[in-house]
């Protein structure tokens, strides 16, 4: 007996698939009604990219990923921590001055700094999560809250510590010491840029998730709680705690988020260090589905998506904001299909347990049996 | 030990199920109105109304028939089935079997627009309203083509209100409104759709005394100008006070219809819990003298000022003893069970596991101790209905062999032992990949049992173990506890099935109110006693009969304590108001 089920894996499959099928067609109708070049779009877009394009492509995927983990971690609890973007800009701030202060040398300063990051991340996640268990406030609401404070206290923090670059208007953080500064794996032949060295800590915390949410008594209470809070309780999981561990868990995941930029292409914290990556996690983890692998693909489709639509503008002289089009409708697209899979899923498994018991048992007493 | 009077007050002493059987009983009971036609006679007729859920029947063969100008009332127990025939009647939900006839004429509901399309109209439980509207704008919301959202609105509303005596004033501001008055809203907005069969989803919840009887005057005015009204309690005083008609639900069948007049709350109650004569205890006692299980006067306080929902509950169970609980759902069983095991702090009170105080415990070690718990609500409490069986196995035993290795789940472990789980308990499944959520009842429930049993409990709490599965799978968990018991488990059995009770116990209590109120030997207990001090209708005449018979069985710790309080508890003085009874505590739950 086996734990794999084809006609499951297809159902599975199908989902996205359709999703991405929709949104397609959406988008092609929205470019057709707006009289823009539907063909030459779609050619710029799912042309195969370049391979410095690739590594773009990769290394936008890893920070993807990671922020993907992080909400993921919460929704298999049923908890949104919409704070990831809150969460990862604290800790990015708080690492990049830790790593600015070049305390420590080299790796080691690169392995502490993504501590502190963890931390940072983590603490600011547990104003939600102690709100939540003390006060009764809902995640949804502290964190999108959280994040709009996080958004002010890190501009405050940074205009104190700021050094100016040279040569520009934008401020940062001292930039971290060059020992410290990671250059890249070149993993794609003939590309002139190279793959973050952090992208081994995006796989790190992949395998890591898949361990800790599937395989550990940790996960399973979690997963538990996630499904049915009152069967948890009444196995024994104490929830209000879970809900802080899990809370401060995505928090420190998020706290990572902004790891692979500072040591692989930023260097320090500043006033143009990328925005907006927690919410695209929130996206990249329903996409995926909250799986390691599913989450792996969806980061690296969100990831091509953006690099591709750069060309947009000078190949099809279209605005490559219509990527966003595309992105939103696969979401929706994408969130409507699951639900309407995992609905005849279970009607269908329904019909077949009771069709195979019927069949095996004809003796049964079964009323339930004999109705299907 | 068969029910005296049973069958002399039914309506129709055959109850062979068949088309009009509710009519032909209801028209004997009402002679004057036998001349007019059956199809005008009926407000709303049912029959043979059937509905399947994946895993358990919900309604099966549902007969009765309610005439117009009447209120009729459906009692039944929590999960008789009520609320899925009620959902079926305002159209959220369609019947896999059988027909409704509304005026004699056959429906099909497949909205609740449908149904108030018909002239069915409902209030529910937890009323729906605006409390930031005016009680017009909550009257008129969804209904503006009826009479427009201004005065014509309003006139409407002041005349449904004068012409069935509801009290109603349009321009007022529903939060400053009691609760009374809410209902009275929620009856409005009903009449205001054109409703002509009402029906009242556990109404009196949330009401105080008083306002129970303005609520029954209420009632009063609507069936006389010619409105029916489904009633649906579990508060047999005020069903008896207030319906002209009486449906019993049990098991999602209706069991009997009877005229209050021929019969008396005891007499309900057996009806609603099934009071077929038990199947006789064979075997001998198993009873030691060890304690195994022992509780010091739990008190949990109830919210805001409402009285204690456990007021003082002191009980022994020894190892090889059943401890039966008997009683009317909602007076305390269920926070008895939740603070045993951990889920729920006591606001005073002590338990004891053997000679160790586990007040303080939290669920997961009192479970790791040895007590196993069959909850009430499996789908809530007991089952992770989207996770495969192997994972629900796990359950509540996440820190146990053969579940765990350190903190790591041991997912071969636990796969092989629900292997043998399946087999040793009979659980009819294809395999066990497939979610728990796609069994039937009884077999989920025969999955939880074998999980409880499988980590050498000390201690068994089965809170309902038999309710909603079938008859198969009763008669196994039955002979699961009764060989628990021979091997020395100490069991505290809940149930509202009498059968079940008195066929498994050893010592049965009674809980009333939050109170222990009578201790009984199932071995000469008869039903009717244990209605009567189940529903503290205990008359006077027939306290001597019971007394004598069950304090000297009772164990002796419990006695001095429960004996005595049961006889000026369990009989309430004549002004005692009849809704002092037991619903409240539900709503607090």
């Amino acid at each position: 007996m086996s734990t794999f089920n084809p006609r499951k894996a297809l159902l599975g499959l199908a989902a996205p698939l359709l999703a991405l099928l929709v949104a397609f067609l959406v988008t092609s109708a929205i470019l057709l009604a707006l009289g823009d070049p539907v063909v030459e779009v779609w050619q710029t877009i799912l042309s195969w990219p370049r391979p410095r394009q690739l590594v773009q492509i990769v290394n936008g995927a890893t920070v993807y990923y990671l922020s993907a983990v992080a909400v993921a971690v919460g929704f298999r609890m049923n908890l949104f921590n919409i704070g990831v973007d809150g969460q990862y800009r604290v800790a990015a701030f708080a690492g990049a001055l830790f790593a600015g202060q070049a305390w420590f040398p080299g790796p080691l300063n690169v392995l502490l700094t993504l501590v502190v990051a963890m931390v940072a991340g983590g603490i600011w996640a547990g104003i939600a999560a102690y709100l939540k268990v003390k006060r009764g406030i809902s995640e949804v609401i502290s964190t999108i809250m959280l994040n709009a404070i996080a958004t002010g206290v890190v501009q405050w923090l940074l205009l104190k510590v700021a050094v100016k670059q040279p040569g520009s208007n934008t401020i940062s953080t001292p930039p971290i010491p060059e020992s410290s500064q990671l250059d890249g794996l070149a993993l794609i032949p003939g590309a002139s840029n190279k793959v973050y060295t952090l992208i081994i800590l995006a796989v790190v915390v992949g395998v890591a998730y898949w361990f800790f949410i599937g395989k550990t008594r940790f996960g399973f209470d979690l997963r538990a709680t996630g499904q049915s809070e009152t069967a948890a309780v009444a196995s024994g999981v104490k929830v209000p705690r879970m809900v802080v561990s899990t809370l401060v868990i995505s928090g420190a995941l998020a706290g990572l988020i902004g790891m692979p930029l500072l040591f692989g292409q930023d260097h320090s914290y500043g006033t143009t260090f990328q925005a907006g990556l927690g919410f695209a996690g929130i996206g990249i983890a329903l996409l995926g589905r909250n799986h390691p692998l599913g989450i792996a693909v969806a980061a690296l489709l969100w990831s091509f998506l953006d690099v591709q639509s750069n060309a947009l503008q000078i190949r099809a002289g279209v605005a490559s904001e219509v990527v966003f089009i595309i992105q939103g409708v696969i979401l929706f697209a994408v969130v409507i299909a699951y639900e309407l899979i995992r609905r005849a899923d279970v009607r269908l498994e329904q019909q077949r347990v009771a069709r195979e018991l019927a069949g095996t048992r004809s003796d049964a007493p079964s009323v339930e049996g004999a109705s299907a | 030990m068969s029910v005296p009077g049973s069958g002399s007050r039914h309506l129709r002493p055959d109850p062979a199920p068949g088309p009009g059987r509710g009519v032909v009983a209801i028209t004997a009971a009402a002679p004057e109105r036998a001349a007019d036609p059956a199809a005008s006679e009926n407000a709303v007729e049912l029959e043979g109304i059937t509905k399947r859920f994946p895993g358990v029947v919900a309604n099966k063969d549902i007969s009765f028939a309610a005439r117009r100008g009447t209120v009729h009332a459906l009692v039944g127990e929590n999960g008789a089935g009520k609320s899925t025939l009620m959902k079926i009647l305002y159209g959220v939900q369609r019947p896999d079997e059988g027909t409704i006839r509304v005026d004699g004429r056959e429906v099909h509901l497949a909205s609740p627009s449908d149904a108030i399309d018909a002239g069915i109209g409902m209030v529910f439980q937890h009323f729906q309203l605006a409390d930031n509207f005016t009680v017009l704008e909550n009257v008129v919301l969804g209904a503006e083509k009826l009479h427009g959202i201004g005065d014509g609105a309003r006139r409407e509303i002041r005349r449904i209100s004068d012409a069935y005596g509801l009290d109603v004033d349009p321009d007022a501001l529903v939060e400053d409104l009691g609760v009374g008055a809410r209902q009275r809203i929620e009856i409005l907005k009903v009449l205001y759709r054109g409703a002509k069969v009402i029906i009242l989803d556990e109404p009196t919840a949330v009401l105080v005394p008083q306002e129970v009887e303005e609520l029954f005057d209420n009632l009063r005015e609507l069936k006389s100008e010619g409105l029916t009204v489904l009633f649906i309690s579990h508060k047999l005083d005020e069903v008896l006070s207030v319906a002209d008609t009486i449906t019993v639900i049990r098991r999602g069948t209706t069991v009997d219809t009877v005229d209050p007049a021929s019969v008396n709350a005891r007499q309900l109650a057996e009806l609603m819990v099934g009071a077929e004569l038990p199947t006789p205890q064979t075997e001998e006692s198993t009873v030691t003298d060890r304690v195994v299980l022992r509780t010091e006067d739990l008190v949990l306080a109830g919210l805001g000022d409402s009285r204690n929902v456990l007021d003082g509950i002191t009980l022994t169970i020894h190892a090889g003893e059943v401890l039966g609980i008997a009683g009317v759902e909602g007076n305390g069983q269920a926070e008895l069970v939740e603070v045993i095991m951990g889920m729920r702090e006591p606001t005073s009170g002590l338990v004891f596991l053997g000679d160790t105080d586990i007040s303080d415990w939290r669920t997961r070690e009192i479970r790791e101790a040895g007590v196993a718990y069959i909850p009430e609500d499996r789908h809530r409490h007991g089952l992770l209905l989207e996770a495969p069986l192997w994972e629900n196995r796990i359950l509540g035993h996440q820190t146990e062999e053969p579940n765990a290795k350190g903190f790591i789940i041991n997912a071969a472990g636990a796969k092989a032992d629900t292997e043998r789980i399946v087999k040793e308990y009979d659980v009819r499944t294809p395999s066990i990949f497939v979610k728990a959520g796609s069994l039937s009842g009884g077999n989920q429930q025969k999955l939880i049992v074998g999980r409880e049993m499988s980590h050498e409990p000390k201690v068994l709490v089965a809170s309902h173990p038999t309710r909603g599965v079938d008859v198969g799978a009763q008669a196994s968990i039955w002979d699961i506890i009764r060989k628990a018991r021979r091997d020395g488990l100490a069991v505290l059995l809940i149930s509202a099935d009498l059968e079940e009770l008195i066929g498994l116990s050893d010592t049965i209590e009674v809980i009333l109110r939050g109170r222990l109120t009578g201790t009984f030997d199932p071995d000469t207990v008869t039903a009717e006693d244990l209605g009567a001090a189940m529903t503290g209708a205990a008359a006077p005449a027939a306290a001597p009969d019971a007394a004598p018979d069950a304090a000297p069985a009772a164990a002796p710790d419990t006695a001095p304590d429960a004996a005595p309080a049961a006889a000026p508890d369990a009989a309430p003085p004549a002004g005692d108001p009849p809704t002092d009874h037991t619903g409240d505590v539900e709503e607090s739950r």
